[in-house]
């Protein structure tokens, strides 16, 4: 990624001195700001410098889930290239071209298919020229690292540098180009080593904080006490005494800004605001009844069979409700943005999961065209879907523009806690059914807030149905008391939590085993080879829950991917503590780009699971965040960790799948289920904190799930 | 009294006006331009500020110039020798011990640190000793077997 590059696209291409973008006439910028899709251009993803350096664009960003190595072994693969040509530059918005956001575990899937295919295009292309140039037939040439030369007279070559200065790439073939197999890779399906590696330990790698300008100050803005408080009275007048420090307060945005950033914060201190604050009587625990009695009408998605007559028949109806708080997404690295306002033009480095998007929500906060707004992402901290909104841009930009000097933004903690677009609280009602040989023949399922995701019902249930009350953005504006946004694998984690803990019941009141139970219910092949494959690599050692083994499986599909975690557990019972002491994930997520890449993902997944099943939920008392800092949201430690193994079950048939967020959703499941196993306490609400399990565990009817 | 902050920094002297109360981070940050040490919580909690003083890990964010008068004080961009990456740091590298890299800088000062009061760590020592430095991406596995890999009871020092 460059931060240090402020030029345009076209001075940047005659920067590196020509090549086959060079004819790019328009500014990408233009040709990208009315496009909402990903242009078919193969000059707007790369570019071929005369010496062979290889410079791929996407506007997707490199938080950690390693899209800068995979995207460039992509690029690399199709191009004929070795990874060491490659440079990487993302999501910045004058350069790469137009892209969503990096969310949804969508950029091998979903971007992946447009640079593949636009790097294969280069690569026909740049075979074609060498072939009239070295006049001899395509068929009888040959590409090793970029270089282009005749079978068997391997002095007769060209490289790409040198076709790629000699000829225009606006040249078009009739024909297509063809992707490459998984038998020819080369780079794609290994496990190179990062390329942001030495950039990470040698703390070099810029993150937007780390960026700055001459005569850059810093803001820090007066915010409300809780949300919905509106401001009655603000006095500055010690603020104003600070020497060298610049105020602002226009339109509801009061900030005090200086070239240090300690003596803007003590400055902010000294200001004394009167708020009047929304009294609403609702905290994390009776949100979930609040939510429910919110509910808007139902979006009614799989409905299947005779509901009534199931209903009838059922031996025993399991009529269970399953509820999550809300979660931060906490990164380690708060919201930050740079901005500069000069000349008409603004400039923004920031934190953020979304560069075209912020962009354009810059360019209408400060009344431009976006065509003027460049949005540039240094390395981001951590997104998780919490930087799928990046209002400190808009924040920064804005004080840039009203002081004419640049204005870095960097929230606190506190105010990361406070802004944060928290995953929703939300409620899983379900009925359902099972009959003597063990089938499930009942499936009523209904959520409220936590949407659709991972609501399909892939287990062979005849009579079923599936109702969505309100999406997990909420049901317009005053569903929720602060913003909920998409957190990993938005509401998946609440549906899956609710489905396989069900599913559980449903198994062990049966009498048996919960993986026959699973596979007994669905013909899902990709779903019973992950499950079969998990259960193997786990040693999976079948009996009825609570078998005291410690041991549950739990499944999922997400992303394109499907899932399944077996997990081992030891319960304190005294105490209701539980230390999870392995968990096994398989995980078919079709062709692997990256197989290392895709396991540090599973396992980030599993890690960061532990903290919404054990202790993260946020606490509120109305629009008043309680939880401000580390000290009281508590994240997984060291300590927590269990050793993780990670089965990837191969699928090359299937182009690649997500893989940054399918192997988080069965979490809950497959502990609470394993937990239910270890001791025959059934917890029906996630974070199992101790207080809750040990209630779980006193109930009187062990094998039901405790009220919360 | 004291007119200026003098310490050493990654094997130098340093100076800086002397302004007792300000943090240690900030001063690194702002007025040393060294950004490899990272703000997280500001309050002693996630260990992504770690630097090394007196072969101590300290929280950056919580220690004032006053507490560095006079000592020596090692951050991330002191631990490479040029271009020659310590251990630690190659051993980050080779296990992939980490995702989006922000925690990086003090789990490194931090391990850097444990690696100096003791040479040969156990598996529970090693976790002993990271337990308070907060990993969001879930790195952790891996950040224990590249410590593993330079100080652990089998590995030993590369
Ligand atoms: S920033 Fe210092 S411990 Fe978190
Ligand atoms: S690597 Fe992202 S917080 Fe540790």
């Amino acid at each position: 990624m460059t931060t240090s590059l402020n030029l345009d696209r076209r001075e940047f291409v005659k920067l590196l001195g020509g090549g086959i973008v060079v004819l790019l006439t328009t500014s990408p910028s233009e040709l990208f700001a009315q496009q909402r899709q990903y242009p078919t251009d193969v000059n707007a993803y790369l570019h071929i410098a005369p010496d062979g350096r290889i410079t791929v664009f996407s506007g997707k960003i490199e938080m950690g889930q390693g899209v800068m190595t995979s995207q460039a072994q992509m690029a690399a693969e199709e191009l004929g290239v070795s990874l060491g040509r490659i440079e990487m530059i993302l999501g910045d918005t004058d350069k790469c071209p137009w892209d969503m956001g990096t969310f949804g575990s969508l950029t091998t899937r979903m971007f992946g298919p447009a640079l593949r295919a636009a790097c294969a295009e280069a690569r026909l292309i740049l075979m074609q020229l060498a072939s009239e140039k070295l006049g001899v037939p395509r068929e009888q040439l040959v590409v090793d690292d970029g270089i282009v030369s005749v079978k068997g007279d391997a002095s007769r070559k060209l490289t790409y540098g040198q076709l790629a200065k000699g000829q225009a790439i606006t040249r078009t073939l009739d024909e297509k180009a063809v992707l490459r197999s998984v038998a020819e890779f080369k780079v794609m399906g290994r496990s190179p080593k990062r390329m942001d590696g030495v950039e990470k330990v040698t703390g070099r790698a810029k993150y937007a904080a780390d960026i700055t300008l001459p005569g850059m100050l810093s803001a820090r803005i007066l915010r409300p006490p809780a949300h919905g408080a509106k401001l009655v009275s603000v006095d500055t007048a010690r603020a104003e005494k600070v020497e060298g420090l610049t105020l602002v307060n226009q339109d509801g945005l009061v900030a005090v800004l200086h070239a240090d950033p300690e003596t803007a914060g003590q400055a902010l201190q000294t200001i004394v605001a009167k708020w009047e604050v929304r009294k609403v009587d609702v905290d994390q625990d009776s949100i979930f009844d609040y939510l429910v009695k919110k509910a808007p009408e139902p979006d009614v998605r799989d409905t299947r069979g005779d509901l009534a007559a199931a209903r009838k028949d059922a031996a025993k109806l399991f009529e269970l409700t399953w509820r999550s708080g809300y979660k931060a997404h906490a990164p380690i690295e708060p919201h930050a943005a740079l901005a500069e306002v000069k000349d008409g033009k603004a400039t923004v480095w920031a934190a953020t999961q979304t560069p075209f998007p912020t962009r354009d929500a810059v360019a209408s906060a400060i009344g431009f065209d976006p065509a003027n707004v460049r949005l540039i992402t240094p390395y981001v901290g951590g997104g998780f879907g919490g930087k799928s909104s990046a209002p400190q841009a808009v924040e920064a930009a804005r004080l840039a523009k009203i002081v004419g000097k640049p204005v870095q933004v960097e929230w606190t903690r506190e105010e990361e806690f406070f802004y944060d677009t928290f995953d929703p609280a939300a409620v899983v009602k379900i009925a359902s059914a099972v009959d003597a040989e063990g089938r499930i023949t009942l499936w009523e399922y209904d959520v409220y807030f936590a949407g659709a995701r991972s609501t399909e019902v892939f287990y062979d249930a005849p009579n079923a149905r599936v109702r969505v009350f309100g999406a997990w953005r909420g049901a317009g504006a005053d569903t929720h008391l602060f913003a909920v946004g998409p957190w990993r694998a938005p509401g998946a984690n609440t549906n899956v939590f609710a489905r396989e803990s069900q599913i559980d019941v449903m198994a062990a009141a049966a009498g048996i085993d919960p993986l026959e139970f699973r596979l007994r219910n669905t013909k899902d092949e990709r779903m019973r080879r992950v499950l079969k494959a998990a259960a193997g690599a786990a040693g999976w050692k079948a009996a009825p829950g609570p078998s005291g083994q410690g041991r549950a499986i739990a499944c999922g599909i997400d992303a394109g991917t499907y899932a399944a975690l077996v997990a081992f557990v030891k319960v304190d019972e005294a105490t209701g503590t539980v230390k999870v002491e392995r968990v096994v994930c398989a995980q078919d997520m079709g062709v692997v780009v990256n197989p290392d890449g895709a396991t540090m993902q599973v396992e980030g997944c599993i890690t960061m699971g532990l903290g919404y099943v054990f202790s993260e939920e946020l606490r509120f008392e109305g629009g008043k965040i309680l939880d401000k800092n580390f000290d009281s949201y508590k994240l997984p430690l060291f300590s927590w960790v269990p050793k993780i193994e990670t089965v990837l079950v191969k699928n090359d048939e299937l182009a690649p799948q997500g893989g940054g967020e399918p192997a988080i959703v069965p979490m809950g499941a497959v502990i609470a289920n394993a937990v239910f196993d270890a001791c025959g306490a059934r917890v029906d609400r996630l974070p199992m904190t101790p207080e809750r399990l040990l209630a779980a565990i006193r109930a009187p009817k062990a094998k039901e799930p405790a009220a919360g | 009294m004291a007119t200026e902050i003098r310490f050493r920094l990654n094997g130098k002297p340093a100076t800086l006006p002397y302004n007792p109360e300000r943090t240690l981070l900030r001063a690194l940050r702002t007025d040393l331009g060294l950004t490899g040490t990272h703000y997280g919580c500001g309050i002693g909690e996630c260990g992504s500020c770690t630097v090394v003083v007196d072969g101590k890990a300290v929280r950056s964010c919580v220690t004032t110039l006053a507490e560095i008068q006079g000592k020596d004080v090692i951050t991330i961009e002191g631990l490479a020798k040029g271009d020659r990456l310590h251990p630690l740091q190659r051993a980050f590298i080779e296990h992939g011990a980490f995702q989006c890299g922000y925690c990086t800088s003090g789990m490194l000062m931090n391990a850097y640190a444990l690696t100096k009061e003791k040479k040969t760590l156990s598996r529970e020592e090693i976790i002993d000793g990271m337990e308070d430095n907060l990993c969001r991406c879930g790195a952790h596995q891996r950040i224990i077997a590249a410590i593993e890999e330079v100080a652990g009871a089998k590995g030993g020092r590369s």
